[in-house]
């Protein structure tokens, strides 16, 4: 067993997802298959390897800091479910 | 004439000498998206009315003389590259009523140039999937068997081109996106290097590997389409800034000099489906007819590709969708009062199930205990499969394979097994992994008449010999003449 019910329930706690009982066993068992067949990777000899995260010749990507177009208020809030004098609305977070 | 069944350039010589207008094309695209539509299911949105203006925008500048390959030209878009006020959804219910403030930079590009957006195709939510079922919004049926997947996620961009509804599309290839549903709709697809399309505007699922690419009904339209949308932005950070050939010059006959590669591994993998490698070993020898010199080369880490994409892509996403919280767009649980809960309440309304269990296998593999076990063990396994490449690419110039292991499956088929069509994207994600340009060209039909892909990989930012040899096989042969019956 690679992951169980409890570690699912944990992830998707951190990742601020709510499963419910029927969820929960499926993805264990889906999940727990795949974490299997990944295993695989521990066959591979990776000592002294560097980790590729980026898969082309590109470094950074420096740029003057100035100031360009950019969208204005209203476009930024136009699709927000819920806005109020030019900012987002979110439920109380300071009691 | 039906004005429908046009390639690109075919379009484009009559609009030029004036025998048809656009308005004549797109009204001529929109009655066949309206006829087959409830069949195939390509598009999410339909944008008729924006479609004729631009449309009649696109006369009006023809007859000033200012014509480009696509002006006038009717193009499907995947619906999670952002497109100004026209909506966006990738398919998913959290996006369901997304409108783009702006536009994508390809979608800059094509306006720029002319061209008309007929509407966005259906996808797998995020782009998450190999079959256009885990779309959030509707089924996508292949339109050379209607009871068959489309292939994905790039679904909609593939069957909305293959059945005419279009005449070219944009996809995104994540791990096969583009070339797996052009291999099972019978059309072109190409997967540009990583950082030849800018991202900007394009939707996140795994930022490393995504790129954009164009889908459609033969080469010379791929080459024109590409050409279009590549080049530099400072828009994305990881745009290469290098000159764009013009790729249409390398559609020329010949293939003398060209050295093809085929990498052994590829013909030990378990589930490659008998007529697959039969229809793709055929397409070998009419390379190596046209004068192109077959070698065998290696590619040793092939078998921990799969594995080691499905921990890196998971994990870029269950970052990149942690943005989909109820706040600043999409979909929102009005009813919760405290912020964690409604973030809690929002995700799990709005995601799909394939989305949710990669954001849980993401964020697994990078919390705390397992990032090394995983994440990091995986990016070096990436990194040996890279080098694969490079020696490989040492002794030939382009590489030949198959597409996917079987032709299209039936609907529902693998929907409850995660893993099995995980395993279908073998002989694609690597390139995404490498960050090499790969494409899908037609090489045949299975018994039952679906289509069969060849897919040709190439170097770095060497998309013209991938599209010269792809050019020169499909003027040997007649795959890409054959309709679907709808």
């Amino acid at each position: 067993m690679k992951i169980t019910k409890k570690e699912v329930v944990h992830v998707a706690n951190l990742a601020r997802l709510d499963l419910d009982e029927e969820s929960i066993g499926k993805f264990a068992g889906q999940i727990d298959n795949i974490l299997e067949y990944i295993d695989m990777l521990n066959r591979v000899e990776t000592e002294g390897v560097a980790p590729t995260s980026h898969a082309i010749f590109l470094t950074n990507a420096f740029r003057e800091d100035k100031v360009k177009e950019h969208l204005d208020r209203n476009k930024a809030l136009a699709n927000a479910p819920e806005k109020e004098d030019g900012n987002f609305v979110v439920p109380k977070v300071i009691v | 004439m039906n004005l429908y069944k046009l390639t690109i350039h075919e379009a484009h010589n009559l609009l030029k000498s004036r025998e048809i207008s656009s308005q004549e094309l797109t009204k001529s695209v929109l009655d066949r998206v309206e006829s087959v539509e409830p069949r195939v299911g390509a598009y999410i949105t339909v944008a008729g009315e924006t479609a004729m203006a631009q449309a009649e925008l696109a006369d009006k500048a023809i007859a000033e003389g200012n014509i480009t390959h696509l002006t006038g030209i009717p193009l499907a878009i995947k619906d999670l590259i952002c497109t100004k006020d026209l909506r966006t959804t990738c398919a998913s219910k959290i996006l369901e009523n997304f409108v783009p403030p702006y536009d994508a930079f390809v979608i800059k590009k094509l306006k720029k140039a002319g061209a008309v957006i007929v509407g966005k195709a259906n996808m797998d939510e995020f782009a998450m999937g190999s079959s256009t079922e885990h779309s959030g919004i509707k089924l996508t049926n292949n339109p050379w068997d209607l009871s068959y997947i489309p292939g994905g996620s790039s679904g909609g961009s593939a069957a909305a081109v293959a059945a005419d509804m279009c005449l070219g599309s944009l996809g995104s290839d994540t791990g096969g996106s583009i070339r797996q549903p052009a291999s099972h709709c019978g059309v072109v697809g190409v997967k540009p290097t990583y950082g030849r399309v800018s991202r900007f505007g394009l939707v996140a699922f795994a930022s490393s590997l995504d790129q954009i690419g164009p889908l459609t009904k033969d080469v010379a339209d791929c080459a024109v389409l590409l050409k279009a949308i590549s080049g530099y932005d400072a828009g994305d950070s990881t745009s290469v800034p290098m000159d764009v050939p013009d790729y249409t010059t390398f559609l020329e006959k010949g293939l003398k000099g060209f050295k093809i590669g085929i990498p052994k591994e590829y013909h030990a993998l378990s589930g490659l489906d008998a007529e697959v490698s039969e229809a793709v070993k055929n397409a070998v020898m009419t390379i190596e007819g046209l004068g192109a010199e077959c070698v065998e080369v290696s590619l040793p880490h092939t078998e921990y590709a799969v594995a080691a994409y499905y921990v890196i892509a998971p994990s870029e996403a269950s970052s990149n969708l942690a943005r989909y919280d109820g706040v600043k767009y999409g979909l929102r649980d009005k009813d919760k009062n405290d912020l964690i809960e409604m973030y809690r309440s929002t995700r799990s309304m709005g995601f799909g199930s394939e989305v949710k269990r990669r954001i849980i296998i993401g964020t697994y593999c990078l919390s705390a205990g397992y990032y090394d076990a995983y994440y990091r063990k995986a990016s070096q396994v990436r990194t040996l499969i890279i080098e694969d490449f490079k020696r490989a690419f040492k002794s030939c110039d382009v590489l030949l394979s198959p597409v996917a292991p079987t032709p299209a499956f039936k609907t529902g088929e693998k929907t409850e097994d995660p893993l099995k069509m995980y395993l279908s994207d073998i002989f694609t994600l690597s390139a995404n992994l490498a960050g090499i340009p790969g494409m899908s060209v037609p090489c045949g039909f299975s018994t039952q008449g679906l289509p069969i892909g060849l897919q040709i990989m190439g170097k770095h930012f060497n998309e013209e010999k991938m599209i010269k040899v792809a050019y020169n096989f499909e003027q040997a042969t007649d795959f890409h003449n054959k309709k679907p019956k709808l």
